[in-house]
C-alpha cells in the first residue's frame, strides 16, 4: 500500500516535470505538436479513403511504413548495446547515459508498433491477432513471432527503466539482483527482435532479394551503426539543452564502437555485391535495380549510392583517430552513419525486394505526401515520448525530483 | 437461403458453444467499455455505418453451424438490400474425393482476355478501382525458344487484334499451391487451403497486413487499396461466403477457382469464357478426368517450379512445339 502511494507521488512528480520548462522547451513541444497534428490529419485521410492515399500498389505492397518499421527495430535493438559495457563490465562513464539508451528503446518500439498499425488495411480488426480473442497463426507466421518478441522486449525495457527511476526517486540505489538478470535477458532479446524482423523478410522464398542468410547479420550490423549513432546525437543535444553532463570518454567509446559496426556493415555490403554481380543469375535483377535502376529509372540507385557514400565517409571518420577524437567531426560521422543506414535498411532494403514484382513488372514506388506526413507524425510522437521520458529521468538522476519525506 | 454444408476442416475444429459465447461477451464488453479511445479506429473509419456484427464475427473456421447460418442470413439480407436483388450466399463445402486442378494450353491461348472479364463479372470484382484476378502476359514467340522469363512478359499489351504476330500469351492467376506460402505467413489464419485444394480467404477476418502478397510467387493476391465499387446492376447474386461475396476496403482477395460454381459441379467462369478451349479444369483424383489425361499425356510444367510450392495449375503446349 505504501509503495502504491509512493508510486502515485512518482507519477505526479513526473507529470510536473514534463509540464514545466523553459521557453525553448515549449517551442519544441509546439513544433512536435504541429507535426503530430499534420500526421493525425493525414492518417484520418487514409482511414477515410483507404490505403489508396499511399503510393503502394499490388506490385509494391509494402513501402515507406514497413521500411521505417524495419529501421526502427534496429534502433530499438541497438540501444541495448550500450548496456553491456555499463552493467556487465561495470564501466562507469557510460552507465550514467545508459538509461537514456533504454528510454530510446522504449520510444523506438512504440514507433515500430505505430508504423505497423498505420500499414494495416483494417486496423480495427487487429484483435484477430491476439491470443484467446483472436486466432494468431503461431508458430507458422513470423509476423506473430515479431509481435511477441517486440512486446516482450518492450516490457523488459519499460520495467527496468521504471524500476531504476522509481528506486532513485525513493532515494535508494537499485538492487542489482533485480536489474542485472533482466539486463542480461534483454541482450539476447535485442538481437532477437532484429533477427526475427529479418526472418520476416528472409522467410519469403519468392523474394530472391531477401532470401539470403546474410540478411539477419546485415540487419544487426546496420542496427549497431544507426542506434548508437542516434544515441550519440541525442547525447550531444542533451549536453547542450538538457542540462546533462556526459563524459567525453563515454562519447568517444560510442565512436569506437561505431567503427567496428560500420566496418562490419560495409563488409557485408561488399560480400553481397560480389555474390550478385560476379556470378549473376536471373535473381540479380533486384540488385541491379538497387544499384543501377531499371527501364531508365534510376531514382532508387541514387539513394543506394548516397547511402554507400554516407557509410564510407562515416567509416573513415570512425576509423581515423584524428577524426574520431574530434567531437565535432565525430558528430558529423554519426549524422552520416544514421542517414546512410536509414536509407539502406529502410526503403533500400524494401523496394528492391518488390521490384521487379513477382510477375516481372517494374513499378517504381516513391511514397505519397500522405504517407510521408503520417510517417513524420509518428517520428514526432516518438520524439515527444522520448523528450518526456528523458526529462523525468534527468530530473530524477539530478535529484530534483525526489520523494519528499514528511 | 444458402446451401448449407461445411468443410471437413471446419467440422474437425468444433468450438464449444460456451467458449464461443463467453469470448463474444468479453469482446462486446471490451468494445462497449472502450467505446471512446480503445476502439477509436473503427469509429473514425466509418462513424456513419459501423457494422458491429461483422466486427464481432469469428474466424470462418471457428463458426459453429448455427453461427455460420446466422452470418449467411445476415449477409443475404445486407446484400439483397444493398444491391436491390435477391442475393444467395452459400457456404457449400468441398466434395469428398475431389482435388481441383487447372490446365492451360499455351499453344491455344490467343490473349483475348475474355477470361479476365468473365472473372471480373462472375466474382464481383471492384470496377473502380479496377481489380483483375487474372493477368495475361504477352511474350515474344522467339523468347520461348530459350526460356520463359516473366520479366519479359508484358501485361499491358493493347492491339487491334489478337493474337499479335510473333507473340504468345500466358494467363496467370492463383496457382492454388499445395504448399501455399500465403497461408503460412498470414498472421491471423485468415487464409487457408480447403480439403479440395482451393486456397480461400475469410474476407471478414483479414486485417489487411499484406504479408501474403509479399509471399505469393505469382502476384495472385490483390488488395482493396480504395473503396471497392461494384454497380448494383453488375452484381452476381450467386455468391459464396469464402468466394465472391463483395469485399470491403482494406482486405486481400484472389481467385478461388470460382468456388461458388465448382462446388456445385459447374466449370469456372474463365473456363467457360475461353473461346479457343485453352482452359482445362477437373478433379485431379479422378483418373478419367480431362485434367488427368493431359497430365498423363502432355508435357506439362508449372511456373517457378524451383520454389517448390507445388502449384495445381499446369501449363502445356497442346498442339504445337515451342516455336
Amino acid at each position: 500500500m505504501h509503495n502504491l502511494r509512493v508510486f502515485a507521488h512518482f507519477i505526479r512528480g513526473s507529470f510536473l516535470a514534463v509540464a514545466r520548462g523553459s521557453n525553448g522547451y515549449y517551442i519544441w513541444l509546439l513544433a512536435l505538436g504541429i507535426l503530430i497534428a499534420f500526421g493525425a490529419s493525414a492518417y484520418h485521410n487514409q482511414l477515410t479513403h483507404g490505403l489508396i492515399t499511399s503510393h503502394m500498389r499490388d506490385q509494391v505492397s509494402w513501402g515507406f511504413y514497413i521500411g521505417n518499421f524495419a529501421f526502427l527495430v534496429g534502433v530499438a535493438a541497438a540501444a541495448v548495446v550500450l548496456v553491456v559495457p555499463a552493467y556487465v563490465y561495470n564501466w562507469g562513464p557510460i552507465r550514467d547515459v545508459v538509461l537514456i539508451g533504454e528510454l530510446l528503446s522504449v520510444a523506438a518500439i512504440i514507433m515500430c508498433m505505430l508504423f505497423v498499425t498505420v500499414d494495416l488495411g483494417r486496423p480495427e480488426f487487429v484483435w484477430h491477432l491476439m491470443p484467446i480473442v483472436g486466432t494468431p497463426n503461431f508458430p507458422h507466421s513470423l509476423l506473430t513471432w515479431d509481435i511477441l518478441v517486440l512486446n516482450l522486449y518492450f516490457l523488459l525495457n519499460w520495467f527496468v527503466v521504471t524500476y531504476i527511476l522509481f528506486t532513485a526517486f525513493k532515494g535508494h540505489k537499485y538492487n542489482p539482483r533485480i536489474v542485472l538478470p533482466i539486463i542480461f535477458l534483454s541482450i539476447p532479446f535485442a538481437i532477437g527482435i532484429h533477427t526475427v524482423t529479418a526472418f520476416l523478410f528472409m522467410g519469403l522464398k519468392t523474394r530472391a532479394f531477401w532470401h539470403t542468410a546474410l540478411l539477419a547479420p546485415r540487419f544487426i550490423a546496420g542496427a549497431f551503426c544507426s542506434g548508437p549513432a542516434l544515441i550519440f546525437l541525442i547525447f550531444r543535444v542533451l549536453q547542450k539543452f538538457g542540462r546533462m553532463q556526459i563524459s567525453e570518454a563515454a562519447l568517444f567509446k560510442i565512436g569506437e564502437l561505431l567503427a567496428y559496426a560500420m566496418a562490419l556493415n560495409l563488409f557485408f555490403v561488399a560480400t553481397e555485391v560480389f555474390t550478385e554481380f560476379y556470378a549473376p543469375t536471373s535473381h540479380t535483377i533486384h540488385a541491379y535495380f538497387q544499384w543501377f535502376g531499371l527501364h531508365g529509372d534510376a531514382s532508387i540507385a541514387v539513394y543506394t549510392w548516397a547511402a554507400l557514400g554516407c557509410n564510407v565517409l562515416a567509416l573513415i571518420i570512425f576509423m581515423v583517430p584524428k577524426f574520431r577524437l574530434n567531437l565535432l567531426v565525430l558528430t558529423a560521422g554519426c549524422v552520416l552513419s544514421f542517414s546512410g543506414i536509414y536509407i539502406e535498411k529502410g526503403m533500400g532494403l524494401l523496394l528492391p525486394g518488390f521490384t521487379p514484382d513477382s510477375l516481372g513488372e517494374v513499378y517504381v514506388y516513391t511514397p505519397s505526401l500522405n504517407e510521408v506526413l503520417v510517417g513524420i507524425g509518428i517520428w514526432a510522437i516518438g520524439a515527444l515520448l522520448f523528450t518526456w521520458m528523458a526529462r523525468v529521468a534527468i530530473a530524477i538522476t539530478k535529484g530534483e525530483l525526489r520523494l519528499q519525506r514528511s | 437461403m444458402g446451401i448449407f454444408s461445411r468443410s471437413k476442416q471446419a467440422q474437425e475444429q468444433p468450438n464449444g458453444a460456451s467458449k464461443g459465447s463467453s469470448r463474444r461477451e468479453f469482446l462486446k464488453t471490451a468494445a462497449t467499455v472502450g467505446a471512446g479511445a480503445a476502439v477509436g479506429a473503427p469509429a473514425v473509419a466509418s462513424a456513419m455505418d459501423f457494422d458491429f456484427e461483422s466486427f464481432m464475427q469469428k474466424n470462418f473456421r471457428e463458426l459453429s453451424d448455427q453461427e455460420l447460418q446466422a452470418v449467411i442470413e445476415r449477409l443475404e439480407r445486407k446484400y439483397s438490400k444493398q444491391y436491390d436483388k435477391q442475393v444467395d450466399v452459400s457456404a457449400i463445402g468441398p466434395m469428398d474425393g475431389v482435388l481441383y486442378g487447372y490446365g492451360l494450353d499455351i499453344s491455344r491461348c490467343i490473349g483475348c482476355r475474355r477470361c479476365v472479364y468473365a472473372c471480373v463479372e462472375e466474382n464481383n470484382l471492384s470496377r473502380d478501382p479496377e481489380i483483375q484476378w487474372i493477368r495475361v502476359l504477352e511474350f515474344e514467340r522467339s523468347a520461348a525458344l530459350r526460356e520463359i522469363k516473366l520479366e519479359d512478359g508484358n501485361p499491358y499489351y493493347d492491339h487491334e487484334q489478337v493474337p499479335a504476330e510473333g507473340k504468345f500469351y500466358i494467363p496467370i492467376a492463383c496457382q492454388h499451391c499445395e504448399d501455399s506460402p500465403c497461408s503460412t505467413v498470414c498472421p491471423t489464419g485468415a487464409t487457408w487451403q480447403e480439403p479440395d485444394g482451393i486456397v480461400v480467404i475469410d474476407y471478414n477476418w483479414c486485417i489487411g497486413c499484406r504479408y501474403c502478397m509479399a509471399s505469393c510467387p505469382y502476384g495472385a493476391r490483390h488488395f482493396n487499396w480504395g473503396e471497392p465499387n461494384l454497380p448494383a446492376e453488375d452484381v452476381n447474386p450467386d455468391m459464396h461466403i469464402i468466394g465472391n461475396v463483395p469485399r470491403s476496403r482494406g482486405v486481400v482477395e484472389k481467385c478461388t477457382f470460382c468456388i461458388q460454381r465448382v462446388r456445385k459441379g459447374r466449370m469456372p467462369a474463365c473456363h467457360e469464357a475461353c473461346p479457343v478451349g485453352a482452359r482445362k479444369f477437373g478433379n485431379l483424383l479422378d483418373p478419367n478426368s480431362e485434367i488427368r489425361y493431359l497430365l498423363d499425356h502432355k508435357r506439362t510444367f508449372v511456373l517457378k517450379a524451383e520454389l517448390e510450392t507445388h502449384p495445381k495449375f499446369f501449363y502445356f503446349w497442346g498442339t504445337e512445339g515451342r516455336s
